[in-house]
């Protein structure tokens, strides 16, 4: 293998895949744990803009779940018994937490749906509108509950696997990385694997497409546009709901304002870059967090020689624009574009279906006399 | 799909439409008057409903302090108007950025990338120039940051124009960009030599001179002179009519000769621009230097700002002052109702929601619908997903 390195020039490509085969064993859990609100966040996105609306307030909706998670969990802590029991640490405010964040996520969903569905705004400006809201109320809650400082009701912990599984050759990493986590990191390796055949294997997922797609043709086959877009709006709640509590009490246990710190965005870069499926904003999302891992690996322990030099050179803040950067040029076309849902950001009129009630009428009366 | 993403972005002012002068107050005055009432009294309800959290038990009187001492700290004396003043600078200019994006058609949403950018390039020039008179280190730095300004700009426009890339989208990562990039240069190559915190060296000859007031600085000159140039600008120019008309039907703008993609490109370099002399007043007039980390809540402001005021230069101007206004007072309010400043925000993003959904606003004040009113709300976003080119 090592000869492989001594090749002019694109020996070091093998060396920088040598290098990073050897530190990925120790750098996969971080970059798992930090895509998790991320690909969450972009599962909202995805029930979003699939069915034909833009959400651009994810990181105000994962913001909202952030905080009411934590202060939730910490205030029910003082009212019910915080014992753990079974599996992930798991206690009855932790739950009451969770609940809470999903719940308060579709309620903000909720409103996102009205704004962009009902009163037809542009779907942007009601993104907006939901950041500009979250920062602002979780900042003033805060503040003030701050005052008081409940304490925190702990986190959920991982699974906990038995060295056996986590200790194989090859994949023991692998399964370490992925499954040894908490219930919400689990809970979206499910989600992903679910909604990815949902999509292009059942009936809900032909008829979201559709609703994302061409709106008209789908009305014209008896699918309700309106109520298929708000569902999927609000069930994209719930994803950003995970997002937001996974922050707060499984990664951490502590709330500070503005704490999201633009996840919700790369959630959007995410999606876009996945092209829109769930097995791809997945991708997307490790791909993204892995280049912050990288970059702390680089740091810690650089690749001998020339190449080693090269990689600590590279500022840090260039891997964290990389996903940014990759996203622009995706979008723009240049390596593969990536092209979304049809009628994503165009409010539905059901002016067809009016038209026809009124029209139906009269053909009776037609065929009648005829 | 592309007849669908054409009309309705704009219907407050198409060049050839017919109107009749109350809708225009109704949309210009009243709507937005009627949104900020309902939004003081949501924050009302906000402030009276979470007083138990710090003193036991609801305070009704707490709204009327607060109100009273945001008043107060934002026009109840000479230097609490001017620091409104110099609140307010930044966000009328930032708002004619993106107000101007949405005469045209496009989404701007990238102002805080281009107020970085522009900042931190007038900080650079401001530092390299610290050895030569103000007569020429102020141009010069004022000029590298609108140049930067207008650079950021023009690269989403561009790519919307050449290859369809939405520029909602663009503009969020480019705003990403930016914040990296700032936070390497001044940590990195830009770095001051003696500074506690990464941030440049302190600007000397090239700071905004102090006109009137503790920080009455030139930058306000900047954004009241602005005001007039882009209302004629936009109303008494070829080049406003040509945006006006692409923003309302690009089909149409070029069927009429017009050339939809380069008045695309140029609204989205102004806009650029805009945002950018946002930056540099902000940073030469007065912070002084810009840190690594420059936190700042411009970009979705400036949205705000450009919604209240309807896209309308003079309106963006008021809209400007009442936001300015608000954070000018809201440490006062922090001090003296013991409300955190982070209310402004909820007021902001109530006022927003009430203006998109101004059938609610509506209702409560029984206005008459003129039918053709949310004139920005509708259908900006329209061509976002199948990458819709103008």
């Amino acid at each position: 293998m090592e000869f492989l390195y001594d090749l002019p020039a694109i020996g070091y490509v093998f060396q920088f895949i040598g290098w990073l085969i050897g530190v990925l064993p120790i750098i996969a859990p971080t970059i798992v744990a930090a895509a998790v609100p991320i690909g969450f966040g972009a599962l909202c996105g995805f029930m979003n803009e699939r069915s034909g609306v833009i959400n651009i307030g994810i990181e105000g909706m994962m913001l909202t779940a952030a905080f009411v998670a934590w202060w939730t969990a910490s205030l029910s802590a003082q009212l019910v018994p915080s014992t753990a029991f079974g599996p992930f640490g798991m206690s009855l405010p932790l739950l009451i937490g969770l609940a809470a964040a999903i719940g308060a996520a579709m309620l903000v969903s909720l409103v996102h749906a009205w704004l962009s569905i009902t009163v037809r705004a542009d779907q942007i400006i009601s993104g907006t509108i939901i950041n500009i809201f979250a920062v602002g109320i979780t900042g003033y809650l805060n503040l003030l509950i701050s005052q008081t400082a409940p304490p925190s009701a702990g986190q959920f912990r991982g699974l906990g696997l038995p060295s056996a599984l986590t200790d194989l050759p090859l994949v023991g990493w692998l399964i370490d990385a992925f499954l040894d986590q908490g219930p919400i990191g689990l809970g979206l390796i499910i989600g992903i694997v679910v909604m990815q055949i949902l999509l292009f294997r059942s009936r809900w997922g032909l008829r979201t497409r559709a609703v994302g797609e061409h709106p008209e043709a789908a009305e014209t086959v008896g699918i309700d546009v309106i109520a298929m877009r708000y569902r999927n709006v609000i069930i994209g709640g719930v994803f950003a709901g995970l997002a937001g509590a996974y922050l707060t009490i499984e990664f951490g246990n502590s709330f500070q304002g503005e704490m999201t710190n633009g996840r919700g965005f790369i959630a959007l870069a995410a999606l876009i870059f996945g092209r829109w499926t769930p097995l791809g904003l997945m991708g997307a999302s490790l791909l993204f967090t892995a280049s912050e891992g990288i970059q702390r690996a680089v740091r810690f322990g650089p690749p001998e020689g020339p190449l080693g030099d090269f990689l600590s050179a590279i500022p840090t803040q260039f891997y964290g624009a990389l996903p940014y950067l990759i996203t622009i040029i995706v979008l723009a076309g240049v390596v593969g574009r990536s092209i979304g849902p049809a009628a994503v950001g165009q409010p539905y009129v059901r002016e067809k279906r009016e038209r026809r009630r009124t029209t139906v009428p009269a053909q009776p009366a037609e065929t009648g006399a005829a | 799909m592309t007849d669908a993403t054409a009309p309705e972005t704009d219907r407050s002012t198409p060049p050839a439409a017919t109107r009749g002068r109350g809708g225009e107050i109704l949309d210009l005055v009243l709507l937005p008057s009627a949104a900020i009432l309902l939004a003081l009294v949501v924050g009302a309800v906000i402030m009276i409903l979470s007083s138990p959290l710090t003193r036991g038990g609801f305070n009704l009187a707490l709204p009327w302090t607060a109100y009273v001492a945001l008043v107060q700290g934002s026009f109840g004396s000479f230097d609490a108007i001017v620091s409104t003043m110099s609140a307010a600078t930044p966000l009328v200019l930032a708002g004619l950025a993106v107000g101007i994006g949405f005469k045209a058609g496009v989404f701007n949403i990238g102002a805080q990338g281009q107020f970085l950018m522009a900042g931190l390039a007038a900080a650079a020039m401001g530092v390299a120039t610290a050895g030569l008179p103000p007569v020429a280190a102020i141009p010069l730095a004022v000029g590298a940051g609108l140049l930067a300004g207008a650079a950021y700009g023009f690269v989403p426009g561009f790519l919307k124009a050449t290859t369809g890339a939405h520029e909602v989208v663009t503009t969020i990562m480019l705003n990403y960009v930016a914040i990296q990039f700032l936070a390497w240069a001044v940590s990195g190559p830009l770095r001051g030599e003696n500074v506690t915190f990464a941030r440049t060296e302190t600007i000397t000859t090239a700071v905004l001179p102090v006109l009137f007031g503790r920080d009455g600085h030139l930058g306000i000159a900047f954004a009241a002179i602005a005001v007039p140039l882009l209302a004629w600008l936009l109303f008494r120019s070829t080049l406003g009519f040509e945006i006006r008309t692409v923003g309302a039907n690009p089909h149409a703008a070029r069927y009429a000769g017009m050339r939809p993609r380069a008045i695309l490109i140029l609204t989205m370099s102004l806009s650029g621009m805009l945002a950018g002399l946002a930056g540099v007043a902000e940073i030469l007039g007065k912070v002084h230097h810009i840190p690594a980390a420059y936190s700042t809540t411009v970009g979705f402001d400036a949205i705000a700002v450009a919604l209240l005021g309807r896209s309308h230069p003079v309106g963006i101007l008021f809209a400007g002052i009442l936001f300015g206004a608000m954070r000018a007072g809201s440490g006062l309010m922090q001090i003296q109702a013991g409300i955190p400043v982070q209310m402004i925000n909820v007021l902001q993003a109530v006022i927003l929601f009430f203006l998109a959904a101004d059938l609610i606003v509506r209702a409560v004040f029984r206005l008459r619908s003129s039918g053709e009113s949310a004139s920005e709300l509708q259908t900006i976003s329209a061509s976002y997903g199948g990458g819709g080119t103008a």
